[in-house]
């Protein structure tokens, strides 16, 4: 990367927004299919102890996942909104709607940390004793929880260092309203990390 | 740059400095090729003189010169280093990078850092490969499959070996997504779809695996890691795992992997045929199509590497079906260059002889391939050395003879530098010799009942194995024998001109070495890629 | 600038945003009742409503070239045949 500033310039000659838009969907497929081997173990495992799956989720708070949920949802909407704001020209409302993102995900982040620190307080975490004592289906399913959930949260995390480093280069003109292919593409990182979660959502916190 | 007419890629430096970091900092695809082309050659170096000493030990049963755990690293080293660090990023790296731009007439691929970056993860990926070794604990002793529960009970190092090579699959990933893109969006004026070279279609197929099967074994790896490291149920049987389930996943993308492997010498095959038959290629068509058909029926078949494994009744035959049908595509590829050397004036230069070997060996490595793909017959012969045998003829045979045969095809091209044809002649000759005599006495000791991956065997199988130990001898001879006629090329070789095959794709219309962004003049194309009627033009430009 | 296509304004972003608010409030409360079998099935079927409304509006599929649906349908296919052929296992164990 030590020379980013030379291709930049050259590069602003003939950009490919086209092209880099196509990149970052390549890449999104590769995290798609990452994400998609998890849930084929989670599926075959679910298939395998049906019961054992429906007893452990009991465990897992419905209330924290449902507000999780509306968290990144809605930090979706604001990356969508701070878009349509760079193409309006409007760099200023472009940086609160990123601010908002960046809070959200926060909040995020925070809830999540509760809802782990509750389980592990109560001995449920890999090679706790109370957990090991448990059917093979329930550590299973907590295996997949903090893998699954883990893997979801260091995405979110990593989409938080991306975003933040986007709205320094909104904030320096480095993005602008006939520049802005980054912004674009971190938002479809983000959004992709929204998508994930909406189908883990059902799938850990709505088992009944 | 302009001005700069005379000078090749060679002596020119894509940014500020010159040198060795004109190297590590370039941007530029030809020599982010050849980097790649230095660092695969020595590991596939490192990875042949494993697999001597392990032929020096089973010289003769009983213990020769190491031990059985020394053995058991040494075989999940040959495959690890084979596998990971030569044949999967082999092809595409090296040639992909540096001529796939040149044959569809870009000045370089959609993201020129992105592919630098590449580079250096496939180096750190290798260095932890390496470092694995000698870290306490021991090297990797489960085989290049890390088949769970093993991978977890061993307390070799696992994770640290199998995280190199989740680091070389994100190496593979941005590789893919950089030729995807380019191809994509990078084609010169007139240059559709269908006016692409074979070599593009084909690395364009194995993009495409790369991109959707790579990320599959990288999660299973995660996984293993995760699992290792915090105790965590996934696959361990003893907190209610399915160890079959992890073979899935597995092969989920190694079988895919295969067809990583072989795809792009496939392409290499096709650009070099009609190159030397002087005819356009038959059935350009169905050639192209084949290669996505590959890339897709190949998706579909991967549990066929675990019909013993418990799996059910319906799924070892739907697997098997499926196995037979990835069978048809590789036929059409196989009739359709046949069908191109009929009635060519054939001029049997080294690349050709090296592609006519292919031929043979890779016809052996896919019908053999058939009597594993069988149900009935794999249960007698899985993992015994016909196994070994299948796919040393399939992945040698094929893709690293391919892999000799793009080398002795694009050198002059790459360096500008011709080496001597005779002696290249000789070291075809004497590489098919010592391959055969290495590996096809495997089959009939895989038949015998000789399982793989053994340190010692019994003695009626003991001249077998010395006929395949000596085999290996003349193979790894003829490889060091060959690098080293090539590297006097590359310092006291003739001086070679642009075109000295004949060739007509749009690499042989540039000059020998290329020039910094390949074309003077962005070409705009009118010909089939194979119309040999240009031959006449290009003479007089 | 090849961005010749109409962009989507801020209302449709929020109107889009209510109806994903609203599927997640409808699949909280239908997990709540006992559907047996079906719980599953319905759950993940309006996961697949949101995704599909966050992927088209948000992620501007919808309005990208064809070659981008192209792609979505592969990887989307590509993950549905590795369910399928792991199950053709799982399920006649």
């Amino acid at each position: 990367m030590n020379n980013s500033h030379d291709v930049a310039l050259n590069s602003h000659v003939h950009r490919d927004d086209v092209g880099a838009k196509m990149g970052m969907w390549l890449f999104l497929f590769t995290e798609v299919l990452l994400f998609g081997g998890m849930f084929l173990v989670y599926a075959v495992y679910r298939f395998q102890n049906q019961e054992q799956f429906k007893l452990a989720a009991l465990e897992l708070h419905t209330g924290i996942g449902t507000l999780n949920t509306i968290i990144l949802l809605t930090s979706s909407l604001t990356v969508a909104l701070s878009i349509a704001a760079i193409q309006n020209k409007n760099k200023f409302l472009s940086i609160v709607y990123l601010n908002a993102t960046l809070l959200l995900a926060l909040f995020f982040m925070v809830n999540k940390y509760f809802e782990w620190s509750t389980k592990f307080a109560h001995g449920i975490y890999p090679g706790a004793k109370e957990l090991l004592e448990k059917p093979n289906g329930q550590i299973l399913f907590y295996g997949l929880y903090y893998v699954m959930t883990g893997l979801h949260g260091l995405h979110v995390l990593i989409g938080m260092i991306i975003l933040y480093i986007i709205k320094r280069q909104i904030k320096k003109d480095i993005i602008t309203s006939d520049n802005y292919v980054r912004l674009e593409n971190s938002g479809l990182y983000w959004h992709l990390v929204d998508l994930i979660w909406i189908f883990l959502f059902p799938l850990f916190y709505l088992i009944q | 740059m302009a001005n700069a007419v005379a000078e090749n890629y060679l002596q020119q430096s894509t940014n500020k400095y010159s040198g060795i970091k004109s190297w590590l900092l370039t941007t530029d695809h030809k020599k982010i090729g050849l980097m790649y082309l230095i660092a695969i050659l020595f590991f596939f170096l490192v990875g042949v003189i494993i697999g001597l000493l392990m032929r020096l030990e089973l010289i003769a049963p009983g213990k020769t010169i190491m031990d059985p755990q020394t053995y058991n690293s040494l075989f999940t080293l040959h495959g690890v280093i084979m596998i990971f660090l030569f044949i999967v990023p082999g092809l595409p790296a090296i040639f992909g990078n540096f001529f796939l731009p040149i044959q569809i007439g870009a000045k370089d691929v959609a993201f020129p850092r992105l592919n630098l970056l590449s580079w250096y993860v496939y180096m750190i990926g290798a260095i932890l490969a390496l470092v694995s070794l000698f870290l306490p604990g021991g090297p990797i002793d489960t085989g290049w499959t890390f088949y769970i529960p093993y991978s977890v009970r061993t307390s070799t190092n696992v994770s640290l070996a199998i995280f190199a090579a989740f680091v070389l699959g994100f190496s593979s990933i941005l590789t893919g997504i950089n030729f995807v893109t380019t191809v994509h969006r990078l084609r010169a004026p007139g240059m559709n779809f269908f006016k692409m070279p074979l070599f593009v279609w084909a690395t364009y197929a194995t993009a495409w695996i790369q991109i959707i099967a790579t990320p599959v074994v990288g999660i299973t790896i995660l996984l293993v890691i995760i699992e290792r490291a915090f105790g965590v149920g996934i696959f361990d049987p003893a907190l209610g795992g399915d160890p079959v389930l992890y073979q899935h996943m597995f092969w989920i993308y190694s079988h895919p992997a295969v067809y990583i492997m072989i795809l792009p010498a496939m392409g290499v095959v096709s650009e070099i045929i009609p190159t030397f038959s002087r005819r356009t290629i038959f059935g350009y068509n169905a050639i192209a199509m084949s290669s996505l058909a590959i890339a897709f029926i190949g998706y579909l078949v991967w549990a066929h590497h675990m019909f013993t494994s418990g799996m059910s009744d319906t799924a070892r035959w739907v697997f098997s079906l499926l196995t037979f049908i990835v069978a048809l595509p590789s036929g059409v590829k196989v009739f359709n260059w046949v069908a191109t050397m009929y009635k060519g004036s054939i001029d049997p230069q080294p690349p050709f002889l090296w592609v006519m070997s292919f031929i043979f060996l890779f016809s052996i490595g896919g019908l053999t391939g058939l009597v594993l793909g069988s149900l009935a017959t794999d249960i007698h012969v899985h993992d015994t050395y016909f196994v070994v045998a299948h796919f040393h003829y399939v992945m040698f045979g094929g893709t690293g003879t391919i892999f000799f045969a793009g080398l002795h095809y694009w050198f002059p091209k790459m360096f500008g530098k011709m080496y001597n044809l005779k002696l290249s002649k000789i070291a075809v000759a004497l590489f098919f010799i010592g391959f055969n005599l290495l590996y096809f006495p495997k089959f009939i000791l895989g038949y015998m009942g000789m399982p793989r991956r053994y340190y010692d065997y019994l003695p009626q199988f003991e001249s077998l194995q010395k006929i395949s130990t000596f085999g290996s001898w003349i193979l790894g001879g003829t490889i060091f024998f060959i690098v080293g006629y090539l590297i006097h090329a590359l310092i006291k070789g003739k001086k070679a001109t642009s075109n000295p095959w004949g060739g007509v794709t749009l690499e042989w219309h540039i000059a020998s070495p290329p020039i910094q962004e390949n074309f003077e003049v962005i070409p705009t194309i009118t010909h089939k890629p194979y119309d040999f009627s240009q031959l006449k033009e290009m003479k007089n430009e | 600038m090849e961005h010749s296509k109409k962009h989507p304004g801020y209302n449709t972003y929020i109107l889009v945003w209510l109806a994903l608010l609203m599927f997640t409030s409808i699949t909280v409360t239908i997990a709540g009742i006992d559907l047996g079998k079906y719980t599953l099935l319905i759950a993940m079927f309006i996961a697949a409503i949101k995704s599909a409304l966050v992927i088209n509006i948000f992620m501007h599929i919808k309005f990208e070239e064809k070659i981008f649906k192209v792609f979505l349908l592969l990887s989307g296919m590509t993950l549905l045949i590795i369910f399928v052929l792991t199950f053709s296992d799982f399920l006649f164990r």
